[in-house]
């Protein structure tokens, strides 16, 4: 029942060793991951599954889920253009300044999030650069749903073009050179060669930027404001029930956002399986 | 053709999803009341009673909106432009910031109103846990060794600075008590502290779910609240020989009430909270009413005798208080930068 590799002598290891080691890894995954995920699901549902039905359907926790979804309905996309747009031009071409481009790509991965929210009370305030043009104009930014809008795609701006980027460059220019020099457009070149290619690379970064989208916490409270019923996404309304001592409901909606990351580790692991499958079917064309 | 009828569907459907729909476009008046922690419950409670009020007093129909947090962020956020028609924040500085900042209400504000505005009063109290482990009656015995004390942060918690103010007038008021025995007992006291929260409600938290701390400074009616929620079997209320007078008050901000047409309401809303309706309420949820015989005596009967002193008396006023011991480089910094 060996396999090749643990007959190998330099890999050998002793059986206590091994299975301590696997238990360990095991033990973590249990006691960090599986059990605090577990509670979640526990503590919603200890007060029964009305209390649980009642907390998900009440008004306010209707619209912070509608808030929530109409912020990735609006964000992703428009992180998925600009993403496509970044990586493409970053990985097809050559320019003076590509690298302070890259820099910028991933600065939303080094700021705080609140310091984020913090950017935009700063910018759109009344107070900030544009306040006074914006109160004029009646538009309200900050406190409302423009600016959770804004601050969730600062934070999410890297995801898709981060996942893109590596690949793109590995893949190098051949095929798109191929498909100018037998009379392509650019748009053609993009359509028809590069986007099949990062196929599952993309939908892996959505997937992650609409995860990311959906949990934001940090920079979506300095900008939100906290009214409830307007401006509350799930994560704030999450908070604001726990402080409220209604701890059921708070763990339900919490359960509702831990469903979205299992659904999400789904998909994800579904588009990896399906991705390897196509490498395999390329290679083996080949 | 086949494209432009699927992105219709599309497009209603989503609206759908998102309940995007005309009725809710339409407008109806909306009141936004920023607020600071502890209310909560409280305006639950309110804000149906004065929309009945309202109505058949005006014939119109108001929903009303809730903003909570720390004192000191809200009025930042209305600072920065959280389009609030009416403040109700912990303490008359924050209010204050507000008009100096946006001057959006008169920097008389806190004379529009009875009791200087603030239709309800509380003041601080300890929390300690059941049978009173650490057997702890006065303020003297919170810098004891080996006490450990949750209090929020005083730079960005109104209920924190009225604890620590409640602290230093207690040093104060000891025999042979001055300025520097004061910095030192509040010093002593701080050292003490295990954990400095940003806000009233995230300390609350620590103190009676995270199971952190001895004795935990809070406002009354937060003490009340945690014990009538979370179980009196668990926690009992120590009220202390001196405390403070806390007056959380109450304000409309008249210009943007007059751009959004809610001027009128807004006044109305807080004239109701002195009608003998909102203070029974009030007296309810654990607040002591500036009209107490309007509340139910069994409700008043709650509140302990304490002996109360106020910002003015012993610090002069709140902007004196703030300069002095919360400003950058204040008291506070000075005993929690050692």
């Amino acid at each position: 029942m060996q396999t090749k590799f643990e007959r190998n002598i330099a890999t050998r290891e002793p059986a206590w060793l091994k299975w301590t080691i696997i238990s360990l890894g095991l033990l973590f995954f249990i006691f960090f991951l599986v059990m605090p995920l577990l509670s979640i699901f526990y503590e919603a549902l200890r007060r029964g599954i009305d209390v649980y039905w009642e907390s998900i359907t009440e008004p306010d926790a209707l619209a912070a889920v509608r808030l929530t979804l109409l912020v990735a309905v609006i964000s992703v996309p428009l992180n998925l253009v600009f993403g496509v747009a970044a990586a493409w031009c970053i990985a097809k071409f050559d320019f003076p300044g590509k690298h302070i481009l890259l820099t910028f790509i991933d600065l939303p991965f080094s700021v705080s999030p609140v310091v984020v929210g913090l950017m935009y009370v700063l910018v759109f305030g009344v107070n900030g650069w544009f306040g006074g043009w914006l109160q004029a104009n009646d538009l309200q930014i900050i406190f409302a749903v423009p600016g959770i809008v804004l601050a969730t795609i600062f934070v999410t701006f890297p995801f898709i073009a981060r996942e893109l980027i590596p690949l793109m460059e590995a893949q190098g220019r051949d095929e798109e050179e191929a498909a100018i020099v037998l009379g392509a457009s650019g748009w053609q070149t993009l359509w028809y060669v590069t986007l099949p290619n990062v196929k599952w690379a993309l939908i892996y970064g959505v997937i992650l930027s609409n995860a990311r989208a959906m949990g934001e916490f940090g920079a979506v409270s300095v900008v939100s404001g906290k009214i409830r019923g307007l401006t509350n996404t799930m994560p704030l309304h999450v908070e604001i029930l726990y402080n409220e001592y209604m701890f059921a409901a708070a763990f339900a909606v919490a359960s509702l956002l831990a469903l979205l990351a299992l659904v999400t580790l789904i998909i994800k692991t579904l588009v990896e399986h399906k991705a390897a499958q196509t490498q395999r079917d390329f290679a083996g064309e080949h | 053709m086949r494209i432009k009828s699927r992105l219709a569907i599309l497009s209603l459907s989503l609206s759908a999803l998102l309940g995007i729909s005309d009725a809710q476009a339409q407008t109806q008046k909306t009141l936004l009341n920023v607020s600071y922690d502890p209310t909560r419950e409280l305006y639950r409670e309110i804000n149906p009673a004065f929309a009945r009020a309202w109505e058949t007093q005006s014939g119109e129909k108001l929903s009303f909106n809730m903003s909570h947090g720390g004192s000191g962020s809200q009025a930042r956020s209305v600072i920065d432009g959280l389009d609030a028609d009416i403040i109700t924040l912990a303490l008359a500085y924050d209010i204050d910031a507000v008009a100096q900042l946006t001057k959006k209400l008169p920097e008389n504000w806190q004379s529009l109103l009875p009791n200087n505005s603030s239709p309800y009063t509380s003041t601080i109290v300890f929390l300690v846990r059941k049978g009173n482990p650490k057997a702890i009656s006065d303020w003297d015995d919170l810098v004891k060794p080996g006490v450990g004390v949750i209090t929020p942060n005083p730079k960005t918690s109104g209920g924190a600075r009225w604890n620590y103010l409640a602290a230093w007038a207690y040093a104060l008021a000891q025999p042979g008590g001055f300025e520097a025995s004061a910095k030192q007992f509040v010093d002593d006291l701080y050292s003490n502290v295990l954990v400095l929260d940003s806000g009233a409600r995230g300390a609350t938290t620590t103190f009676v779910q995270r199971g952190i701390g001895d004795v935990f400074l809070s406002w009354e009616n937060e003490a009340f609240l945690a014990l009538n929620e979370l179980g009196p079997e668990n926690f009992e209320i120590i009220v202390p020989s001196i405390s403070i007078l806390a007056e959380p008050p109450v304000a409309v901000v008249e210009e943007n009430a007059r751009r959004k047409g809610t001027l009128e309401a807004a006044q109305a809303y807080l004239a109701f909270l002195y009608t003998p309706e909102a203070q029974a309420i009030a007296a309810k949820h654990y607040y002591r009413p500036a009209l107490p015989e309007h509340a139910a005596p069994e409700d008043i009967a709650r509140f302990p005798e304490v002996k109360l002193v106020t910002v003015d008396e012993v610090f002069g006023g709140w902007a004196n208080a703030q300069q002095t011991h919360f400003s950058d480089g204040g008291v506070f910094d000075q005993i929690s930068g050692q």
